[in-house]
């Protein structure tokens, strides 16, 4: 179909004859994704502090660079120069890996993104693969690094590689705040990827497709009365993208979800042994989960690169790619903004209340949406009428939630009574 | 040690208490009972020893919490034992900040005595020298000026107000609501800043002192009081918003570290922490010194004695005080803001140039200072953490004989084994920030 977007997907043998051409197109995505997300996470940090700054009322970061904005530069280089600390009761193998584990998956996750390109159907381009390509020498392309068959279930496999960075890095460390906190991490970031597994099955019903490029062809063009976008979030109708902008943001363990770190309960958690240039890994992933997390949730459920092309060519040469940049990129900060907006806002959940939210609230509600959506469109496509397929659901639906609650409590009656039952003495 | 052992559970530094080993553990108590060598041997058990040792019980974990530790409050220590998350047992380890400042007190004079005690409670350091004061004038037995009262009531309720504003601020922050902890500390600042015109300096005033206070309030004060109150009225409705109504907030603080009235007592708890488990003990009420029975206020209590009854407790605890400072700006009458006694106040800076007499006692006040007659007395006031009480023993020279400070702090401080039984690590951070100890008051 399209050679170079295909190259290592379909062909990792590298069996086809590739052309230079390819193979450059190839390299200059792979560094510009590369420097992209490098930049965006420095200027990330540096636009989180300032904006969590005016949102506390206070100035922020101002002195190295205009407004402070290379204060994340200067503070890697300080972290290059410091000591690098290894704990004489660590692992040292396992801890000089850990940080690279959860590295390298937040860069891996970006190149699924599609992050430009021109979606909009016009009459010549009317093929759903043809949407969205660049053009270079004869060569088209998507702007996108890779379009792999997986698709969108390499995101689900990097973040669930990225928790034994997080993990291993608290076992290694060989003391026990570390501990706790990978302990923490690893409950947490399991059972909230069943929540985020199953709001992406939602995406992936509506679509048709796990491929991301074709989720967001799909999200192109006019939705419903032709004044709404054709957007995942009102397609799937809402529960599924909060409930992937919640799991999502527990995965990423930022606030109120920061148990893995809290640092008024364990110092550093995870990474309270790290120091120098292995916490600035540390420290860079995770900025970088919240921009491909952020860029998922585009690409799910807004767009990705979808929107309208206002002027398209300028001097002749045709420019209508680059609105998908610029759309992309408007709504990938959107929500970096709520990040950051609800780190201000929200106090820390505690561990039990955590996993509560997760198995009993969130996990259930996607699985509930998700059969729901099926069942609608099972019915579409055998020409049910809609009016029946939701009057049979919505009871069944309705029964599950009482289910469900009914075990939540009857679950934490025997909780309680197993706690209170609980012997402290262990003297014989 | 192979890398495999190395990589099991026993070989992060942790070991589990077996009671067989600690005969000192105490069974059913929520107080552990060990001793600091008990504990470093315990958890000095190496993986290859914890083999043979320790074999039946690997749940259990001593965790050390501070003496640094973001939210132990300053220097606390805590010796935690835990099951999983759950904290079974705790010792708090006090003296980390120990300067000994009772035993300083015993060389300095009465005089002096007022700059040593501000130090105490740094958070509210105009109770402590409101109590030292009391107690030095009780042993003096002299009356000061109505005004004088009036200025000391008025500073320290704004006191009681930075004090809970701190609170605030801290508790917002120990729960991971971090723009709570800057916005506590916003508003504290505008109250600190009109500490500075009264008084000079932010904290450690030395604003209180036997017979008075140091300076009459600035031209303009009542002004500046009531744009301070202006100020905080709505800040605390927005307070409302951001914590008294949020869910998670709520989640974090209701049911958690649970005291009841009895238990409360019998610990010895005064302030907030008792107030919150429903019994109604304020001394500016039930024992009413300065002139706290002539302004109206309410003692608020709560009814869970969780920490979210303490939480709402100081922030409506602090409305009142605003109450109370705003009738105090009212009532305010004129005279003398300190006592005449030459024996025992300096003379103003003028006199110095053309009495004799004068620049005699003001020579004689402040190197030897002023004989306060034998006895002993104890002076209680309400600080924001409790019952402040100062008990000074006086054997008739400049000096005390002995100090004392019933530091509400160090008595709440003990009930934290018995609110942090069966909780979470995360519930601790919540208790400890709702007792709010200061330590420099803990250990004085």
């Amino acid at each position: 179909m399209f050679p170079s977007t295909m190259l290592l997907a379909t062909d990792p043998l590298l069996s086809e004859p590739i052309g230079q051409v390819d193979l450059l197109l190839m390299s200059a995505k792979v560094l510009t994704a590369f420097a992209f997300l490098l930049v965006s996470v420095m200027l990330l940090i540096w636009f989180e502090r300032k904006l969590i700054s005016h949102m506390h009322q206070r100035i922020g970061p101002t002195i190295a660079g205009p407004w402070g904005i290379l204060q994340t530069l200067a503070d890697g280089i300080k972290l290059f120069f410091k000591e690098d600390l290894i704990p004489s009761n660590s692992d040292r193998f396992v801890f000089k890996l850990a940080p690279y584990l959860s590295l390298v998956p937040a860069f891996l996750i970006f190149t699924i993104i599609p992050f430009g390109g021109d979606f909009n159907h016009t009459s010549t381009q009317t093929d759903p693969a043809a949407l969205g390509t660049v053009t270079w020498r004869d060569h088209a392309t998507y702007l996108q690094i890779a379009d792999p068959h997986v698709g969108i279930l390499l995101f689900l496999a990097m973040s669930s590689i990225a928790v034994y960075g997080i993990m291993l890095a608290g076992w290694a460390s060989g003391s026990k705040y570390p501990l706790l906190g990978s302990v923490r991490a690893s409950a947490q970031m399991i059972s909230y990827e069943a929540a985020l597994g199953l709001s992406v099955a939602s995406v992936v019903l509506m679509t048709g497709s796990i491929s991301t490029h074709d989720m967001v062809a799909a999200q192109a063009g006019d939705g419903f009365a032709g004044i709404l976008p054709n957007w995942n979030v009102l397609a799937t109708g809402l529960v599924p993208f909060f409930v992937f902008a919640i799991a999502g943001t527990a995965e990423l363990n930022r606030p109120p979800f920061d148990l893995v770190e809290a640092e008024q309960e364990l110092v550093g958690g995870f990474h309270t042994e790290y120091s120098s240039i292995r916490f600035a890994l540390f420290f860079l992933a995770e900025f970088m989960n919240t921009i491909t997390m952020s860029a998922i949730i585009v690409t799910l459920f807004f767009g990705g690169p979808a929107g309208p092309v206002l002027i398209d060519s300028i001097i002749g040469s045709d420019i209508g790619w680059a609105w998908g940049v610029l759309w992309f990129f408007a709504k990938l900060f959107v929500f970096l903004f709520c990040f950051v907006w609800v780190r201000a806002t929200l106090p820390r959940f505690r561990y039990d209340q955590l996993m509560n939210m997760g198995w009993k609230l969130l996990t259930p509600t996607a699985l509930l949406w998700f059969l729901f959506l099926s069942a609608i469109n099972i019915g579409d496509s055998q020409g049910w009428h809609r009016a029946l397929v939701l009057a049979v659901s919505l009871p069944i639906m309705l029964l599950a939630v009482v289910l469900i609650k009914q075990a939540a409590i009857n679950s934490s009656r025997t909780q309680e009574q197993e706690h209170t039952q609980q012997p402290l003495d262990n003297s014989p | 040690m192979t890398t495999n052992t190395r990589l099991s559970l026993d070989s992060t530094g942790e070991a589990s208490v077996d009671s067989k080993n600690h005969s000192a553990i105490s069974a059913e108590s929520a107080v552990l009972r060990i001793s600091e060598a008990e504990a470093a041997t315990a958890a000095a058990i190496t993986s290859t020893e914890t083999a043979s040792t320790v074999p039946t019980d690997n749940s259990r974990v001593l965790l050390n919490m501070g003496p640094s530790h973001p939210s132990t409050h300053g220097v606390l220590r805590l010796l935690l034992e835990l099951s999983g998350e759950t904290v079974l047992r705790s010792k708090p380890i006090i003296g980390y900040l120990h300067t000994g400042m009772e035993k300083t007190a015993e060389n300095l004079t009465y005089v002096q005595g007022g700059t040593n005690v501000t130090r105490m409670d740094y958070a509210s350091p105009l109770f402590t020298e409101l109590a030292y004061s009391m107690a030095v004038e009780r042993l003096l037995e002299i009356e000061i000026p109505d005004r004088a009262v009036w200025i000391r009531m008025l500073m320290c309720e704004l006191n009681r107000m930075s004090s809970h504003l701190l609170f605030m601020a801290t508790n917002g922050m120990d729960l991971g609501a971090v723009s709570m902890m800057i916005y506590g500390w916003r508003e504290r600042e505008e109250v600190l800043r009109f500490f500075e015109k009264v008084t000079g300096l932010r904290m450690n005033h030395n604003y209180i002192r036997p017979g008075g206070v140091a300076a009459d309030l600035p031209a303009g004060w009542r002004d500046d009081v009531s744009d301070l109150l202006e100020l905080i009225e709505p800040r605390l409705d927005e307070y409302d918003t951001l914590l008294t109504d949020q869910p998670i907030w709520r989640e974090r603080l209701q049911d958690v570290g649970i005291i009841t009235t009895e238990e409360a007592l019998a610990l010895g708890a005064t302030g907030p922490l008792l107030r919150a488990s429903g019994m109604p003990w304020d001394l500016r009420r039930d024992e009413p010194y300065m002139f706290y029975d002539q302004v109206d206020f309410d003692v608020v209590v709560g009814d869970h004695g969780d920490c979210y009854d303490r939480y709402a407790v100081r922030l409506n605890e602090i409305r009142e005080s605003m109450r109370i400072v705003s009738q105090i700006a009212d009532i305010m009458p004129e005279g003398d803001f300190r006592s005449q006694n030459k024996k025992i106040t300096p003379p103003p800076r003028t006199r110095i140039n053309e009495s004799m007499e004068a620049l005699i006692h003001h020579f004689k006040i402040f190197t030897e200072g002023f004989q306060v007659p034998v006895g002993d007395v104890y002076a209680a006031v309400e600080s924001p953490r409790g019952e402040l009480g100062v008990y000074i023993v006086s054997n008739g020279t400049s000096k005390p004989y002995r100090l004392h400070v019933r530091a509400p702090s160090f008595v709440n401080l003990q009930c934290l084994p018995h609110l942090m039984h069966n909780g979470l690590i995360a519930d601790g951070v919540a208790i400890i920030s709702s007792v709010d100890p200061i330590m420099g008051e803990v250990d004085r």
